[in-house]
């Protein structure tokens, strides 16, 4: 492992030497002035951003290059993820992945990506940082779109043969996407 | 020359690293301090008591603990769960004053608490910011320190009290996630100049670097700017592990997990990220179906810790201990009811009442020994009242998991046992 600890690890194969050269060119590149008056801390370079910026926001920026079928997906979360989560998304022992829409308001709410996640893109940012649980960072893009195809489907969301990719997950309208209002505490009347 | 040899050797012994000297003590002193049960002498003052050692440890006849867990539903204990304990509760009916002993400091973490070489961590901040820049541990540690005392609470503290009252509970398990610590670090203000924010910048992404890459949306209000810290230290010295060393956010009033551990990257936006820990999960469902989203301040809330479930209490003199806290600032006013509610009087406040941080209440009191139910409640700053459970629940329903702050009642049966309960 590099300095840079353990969620590089799908980007070590883009190149450390041009890594540790760019850290070399940068160390002095930020002067006292420019750092708050402290001179303190240094510039980080281009390439080492890029290796740590694994967020993926709701309008699909963050979202790599690559594509996912249901078809591929199902066979992802067979081998991946349903020892955890079942072999339909719904048995559990963890989380429930699929079902529950309609549960909200009732007196046992199941809280799915189906029933209860806003937005498509969530899925990206999630499972890519931090599943399968007990080897988390180690699907590629193409078997994450497709496990992410797969649970979408499962619920009921996209189409059998629908194509996860950069462009179309955005565009995906979950059904539970104006289901949240913001924090208006305090809400409970003092006597 | 005989005589001499136990100082001299421990001369060499002090004269070594403080990691030798680590690990010389877990290697010579800990075994047998673990292995045995205390003896202690018949009388400590007729014979040589123990020498220093490089990393103190509590009395050996102190037991008092953490309690593990898995979360909502799952039973309490370490055994019960294992290996899914992903948090522990603090045994806040076992300590004294305000600060929480950084070894009983309450934990939860999203897939294991990450071992972490300091000098192999960097701090990123970029997004829109003038200067992206990366910090190490040591560079932060240069920079103008700013500490303050504050206490952290997991939202899901007392999650269980939404549904079902279990009698057998102490204050540990109803209440335990939530502890107090001073906290040393950067202000995040600091951190912000030297990057140089972008106009337009108005959320910021947190995000750790354990293996379930932590990341939350923090709002860059100028309450988080004003008080924001990016922290290496708690109570005096290095973060411990289970509190994100080498370095934490920590946002004074706002819920436990938006405290993003082991703290790697912070990234300037124009909107929420939307990441799974703020949608799918501490987004609080109401009874129409909707869910409260970014609910970060943790409400005013107050229980007491003595007499608190499963304690024996007998008759005569007992001191009502216990605490109080509020995510909006200080706390004003702590009132405790030794008849269920009916009647409510003024608890001492123990100094220092500090804003957004644990504080003590103190009522003398004598118990008749006849059955009562015993409860507390505090009002804040902003002339926010602590609600019944009945208010809660009447505006929130039963559903929310997260932010249940009502008053707590302990029933004092007959025998002097004390029960967790509804009233």
């Amino acid at each position: 492992m590099d300095e840079y600890g353990t969620s590089t690890r799908k980007f070590l194969r883009i190149g450390l030497g041009a890594l540790a050269m760019a850290l070399a060119c940068a160390w002095t590149s930020v002067s006292a002035e420019e750092s708050g008056g402290y001179g303190i801390g240094r510039a980080a370079t281009d390439e080492e951003i890029r290796a740590w910026n694994i967020d993926v926001s709701p309008t699909g920026e963050g979202l790599p290059p690559g594509q996912g079928t249901v078809k591929q997906g199902a066979l992802v979360f067979a081998a991946k993820c349903a020892m955890c989560h079942g072999p339909t998304g719904k048995e559990g022992p963890k989380d429930k992945l699929v079902g529950g829409q309609g549960t909200l308001t009732a007196a046992k709410p199941v809280k799915t990506i189906g029933s209860y996640w806003p937005y498509a893109t969530t899925l990206y940012d999630f499972i890519n940082r931090a599943m399968p649980f007990n080897a988390p960072g180690s699907l590629n893009p193409d078997e994450t779109y497709s496990v992410i195809a797969w649970l979408l489907f499962q619920n009921g969301i996209v189409k059998e043969d629908a194509v996860i990719d950069a462009r179309t997950l955005p565009q995906v309208q979950m059904p539970n996407r104006n289901g949240f209002i913001p924090d208006p505490r305090p809400d409970v009347p003092s006597r | 020359m005989d005589e001499n040899l136990p100082q001299i050797n421990r001369r060499k012994f002090l004269g070594r690293s403080a990691s030798w000297l680590a690990l010389g003590a877990a290697a010579l002193i800990l075994p047998k301090a673990h292995a045995e049960e205390p003896k202690a002498p018949e009388d400590p003052m007729r014979v040589p008591g123990a020498l220093p050692r490089p990393y103190g440890e509590r009395s050996p006849f102190i037991k008092t603990a953490r309690v593990g867990g898995a979360g909502p539903g799952a039973p309490h204990g370490w055994g019960a769960n294992a290996p899914n304990n992903f948090n522990s509760w603090t045994p806040l009916q076992d300590l004294h004053g305000i600060v929480t002993p950084s070894s009983l400091h309450f934990e939860r973490h999203h897939n294991g608490v990450p071992l972490i070489d300091p000098s192999r961590h960097r701090l990123l901040i970029h997004g829109l910011v003038k200067r992206p820049m990366i910090f190490t541990v040591d560079d932060l540690e240069r920079l103008p320190a700013s500490s303050r005392l504050a206490f952290l609470e997991c939202s899901g503290n007392s999650h269980d009290l939404w549904l079902q009252v279990n009698p057998d509970f102490t204050v540990q398990d109803t209440h335990g996630l939530t502890s107090t610590s001073e906290w040393t670090g950067v202000k995040l203000s600091t951190l912000l100049e030297a990057v140089g924010m972008q106009r337009g910048a108005s959320w910021m992404l947190a995000e750790g670097s354990d293996s379930a890459g932590m990341d939350r949306s923090v709002p860059l209000t100028d309450e988080v700017l004003n008080e924001a810290i990016i922290c290496y230290g708690q109570n005096g010295e290095a973060l411990r592990p289970e509190q994100g060393f080498p370095l934490r956010l920590l946002i004074p009033g706002y819920e436990g997990n938006i405290n993003v551990k082991w703290l790697r990257r912070l990234k300037l936006g124009t909107a929420p990220f939307m990441t799974r820990e703020e949608t799918s999960r501490y987004t609080d469902l109401m009874p129409d179906g909707k869910a409260y989203q970014f609910s970060l301040v943790m409400e005013a809330k107050s229980v007491i810790t003595s007499p608190s479930g499963q304690q024996q209490i007998h008759p005569g003199f007992q001191e009502i201990r216990g605490l109080a806290w509020s995510g909006r600032g200080r706390v004003t006013k702590a009132e405790v009811s030794v008849d269920g509610g009916r009647t409510w009087q003024l608890a001492r406040l123990q100094e220092p009442v500090l804003p957004k941080c644990h504080t003590r209440f103190l009522l003398p009191w004598r118990w008749n020994g006849q059955e009562t139910v015993l409860q507390s409640r505090c009002t804040d700053e902003t002339g926010y009242i602590q609600p019944t459970r009945q208010e809660l629940v009447k505006v929130r329903g039963y559903n929310s998991v997260f932010h249940y702050n009502a008053i707590q009642s302990w029933r004092v049966e007959r025998d002097g046992r004390v029960r967790n309960i509804y009233a």
